[in-house]
């Protein structure tokens, strides 16, 4: 289905100037007693790179999950354009322009790299399954067509000499720029990458952020990435949210959050402060 | 009594030959030129039935022969629907015996009552499918509107809108099937209904109205269960084949109908199976398989198999893919079982028997999950040596020694699985049904600029 809609869009750089494209309120999760995230606030505008990082455990990958749908948040409002999307079912949710990627690698092990990025275009492929059957004139132009732009995605991540291999017999950065490509064939406008330089060398991670600048530039893609990579963090994200237990605890620049004495606790335990 | 080793080097023969006709077959309909594929197809479906006619006194297969080759095909069906749903899907499912045995007493049913005068049976259960089938659709539509309903809640709407429909069927049928009484005419003197094409006519609507209607009772069945995990899931579709059977054990004392005999078996269903019939179904749902699977709509089907969590980040609706699936395959298991019904003109309730609901599954995981060559060629293979080979062979050496047939057959199975753990074929497809190659894009278009790109987001 091809949408001419035009793309609301703007890649200002000031917050507050534009319609925030997420706007999370109060959003908690409980699981059984215990509570995963705790009135969890954050808002993103349009066009912006958001890093959220925290100790682990601290209940951002549960945050992830709410946004894209997987969990049902106990209570709370996830505003995507306004529109709330908290306890859609993920496959909606993603329809709505939420991409995500996993913390640990979830490709079809079984498929080749190609179909795997194909399968994201499912919900736009624009023919049904009697086309299918009928093998009709509409099939083949449409599976033409989202072949191409399959292919199209691979060629920008590099990855089109190794379109037929299965996705299970990749190196490891290959896999992860498989998922980002399969990420972003789903059509997104927000994206969320979860541990994108987990397991990468420092030589990858520069690969990696100048890949993750290109694809907002390039797709006018909004970015909300979880991270434990300092150096990445803080060479990439224009803002930054950090939780501890489930709880907000700084928000701000890299530089505001590298000073911020509540952030070094947390990682380094009380006291740190001082020795410090 | 002793083993004749001709008969031996026979067997082995006519295995290989069945082989390379199926070989044969998927390559010749995936040529490219559409008339060595229409030729081709027609020259292969001749061979056989030539050698079913010729010579006219001892055919080159006899009758036990084209029986196996009847069964190789309606098995096949069978076994493609289930690896539909646990090969491609990922569903683990017990169930497609049952729907097969559905399927079976459907066609039975439609063809029996037609061939004795009664045009109720296939006007009640043809307007009941198609009602039904458009009260599924339509409330299909009408219930996606409404978010977070319980999947339960949905079912009971379903299942009084297909009472509903199911009695409207009945009545209309019943009631119009006496207008029909008089094309009929009597035994001694037969009308224009009685008729060979009319049955012929009947036969074929009868396969199809079966494994519609194996489909729609796929779909009730399908949309609670599931939404359970994969083995309990396979536990369900256990107990649903169980059901099917009981149901057909007492179909004359529990369920109004005298004629199919429960426990004693169904006789007197017209035997218009042939080769023509076998070979046609069995191409259609080959070729409606290979379309759905080698389209988005497959690789939706294949991706809830590879990981639910990925496939539904991806914007897929996992649970009506799950379903598709399910009911696809069960589909195909009550065409298979329309077609089975009239080839002996004979259905046990004992055919439908659980135990021997494996047989698929065995077949489904020799070839090798998720390869459809696999399927067909175990499903051909499965028959000619447990039937053809072991079993004539076995009968030379005393009247019991068949029974060993299920000690070798299983040896077997147990060494080609250490052997080949990925199935006979493991994912390798011939012909037909491989997958076009999708040439490469230039890759200087990729180097000479990014911008070249047509933007994806609109």
């Amino acid at each position: 289905m091809t949408q001419t809609t035009a793309n609301p869009v703007t890649t200002s750089q000031t917050p507050g100037a534009a319609q925030p494209l997420l706007n999370v309120r109060k959003l908690n999760k409980m699981f059984g007693g215990l509570r995963a995230v705790n009135d969890f606030d954050m808002t993103i505008y349009p066009g912006e790179l958001v890093g959220l990082i925290g100790p682990n455990g601290a209940g951002k990958t549960t945050c992830f999950n709410m946004i894209s749908g997987l969990y049902t948040p106990t209570s709370g409002e996830i505003m995507l354009y306004g529109q709330n999307i908290a306890g859609l079912d993920p496959y909606e949710v993603t329809q709505m322009g939420v991409g995500r990627t996993f913390q640990n690698i979830r490709l079809f092990p079984n498929l080749s790299v190609l179909d795997n990025v194909r399968i994201a275009y499912h919900p736009h492929a624009g023919y049904s399954m009697i086309d299918a059957i009928l093998r009709n004139k509409r099939y083949a132009a449409m599976e033409r067509e989202l072949t191409e732009k399959a292919q199209d995605f691979l060629a920008i991540f590099k990855l089109e000499r190794i379109q037929d291999e299965l996705a299970m017999n990749l190196p490891y950065g290959e896999q992860r720029r498989v998922e980002i490509a399969r990420a972003l064939a789903s059509n997104p406008r927000l994206l969320l990458l979860d541990e994108p330089a987990a397991g990468m060398n420092p030589a990858e991670i520069v690969t990696l952020m100048e890949l993750i600048h290109f694809v907002r530039d390039r797709f006018n893609l909004t970015i909300l990435l979880i991270e434990h990579q300092m150096r990445f963090v803080m060479g990439i994200c224009e803002r930054i949210t950090v939780m501890d237990f489930g709880e907000v605890i700084a928000r701000g620049t890299p530089k505001e959050i590298q000073a911020n004495p509540r952030v070094v606790e947390a990682y380094l335990g009380k006291g740190a402060t001082h020795a410090a | 009594m002793e083993l004749d080793p001709f008969s031996l080097l026979i067997s082995i023969v006519k295995i290989a030959v069945v082989m390379a006709w199926v070989y044969g077959l998927l390559r010749v309909m995936g040529h490219a030129s559409k008339w060595v594929k229409i030729g081709g197809v027609i020259a292969l479906f001749a061979v056989v039935q030539i050698a079913i006619l010729f010579p006219l006194n001892s055919p080159i297969l006899n009758n036990f022969d084209t029986g196996l080759l009847f069964q190789a095909c309606t098995i096949t069906m069978v076994s493609l629907g289930l690896n539909l749903i646990y090969g491609f899907n990922g569903q683990f499912s017990l169930g497609q015996w049952g729907f097969y045995g559905i399927g079976a007493y459907t066609a039975a049913d439609i063809t029996y009552r037609w061939t004795n005068g009664d045009a109720g049976g296939l006007l009640v259960a043809g307007i009941g499918v198609v009602l039904i089938g458009l009260v599924i659709l339509g409330l299909n539509r009408v219930l996606s509107r409404f978010r977070g309903l319980p999947v339960l809640s949905a079912f009971t709407l379903y299942l009084i809108g297909v009472a509903i429909a199911g009695a409207v069927a009945f009545f209309v049928g019943a009631s119009l099937s006496p207008l029909l009484a008089s094309l009929f005419g009597t035994s001694d003197v037969p009308g224009i209904l009685r008729g060979d094409l009319a049955v012929q006519v009947v036969f074929v609507l009868s396969v199809l109205i079966a494994g519609a209607f194996a489909a729609e009772v796929a779909f009730l069945f399908g949309l609670p269960v599931l939404t359970l995990g994969s083995d309990y899931f396979g536990i369900a579709t256990l107990g649903f084949t169980i059901v099917v059977n009981t149901l057909m054990v007492n179909s004359d004392t529990i369920l109004p109908f005298p004629e199919m005999k429960g426990g004693r078996g169904m006789v007197g269903i017209p035997q218009v199976t042939t080769w023509f019939y076998a070979f046609v179904f069995l191409l259609g749902v080959v070729v409606v398989m290979r379309n759905v699977m080698h389209s988005s709509t497959g690789r939706a089907i294949l991706s809830v198999r590879e990981d639910e969590t990925a496939s539904k980040a991806m914007g897929i609706n996992i649970a009506n893919y799950k379903l598709l699936a399910f009911v696809t395959g069960s589909l195909f298991a009550g065409i298979g079982g329309g077609v089975y019904a009239h080839y002996i003109g004979f259905l046990s309730p004992g055919t439908f028997d659980f135990i021997l609901g494996f047989n698929p599954l065995i077949i489904v995981v020799f070839g090798g999950l998720g390869s459809m060559t696999g399927t067909i060629v175990a499903g051909f293979f499965w028959m000619f040596f447990l039937e053809g080979m072991l079993r004539v062979l076995l009968g030379q050496l005393g009247t019991e020694a068949p029974t060993w047939r299920y000690v070798l057959y299983p040896i077997t199975l147990l060494l080609m699985m250490l052997v080949r753990p990925k199935g006979l074929l493991g994912s390798v497809e011939w012909g037909f049904l491989k997958p076009r190659a999708v040439p490469r894009r230039e890759t200087n278009q990729a180097a000479n600029g990014l911008a070249g790109i047509a933007p994806v987001v609109k």
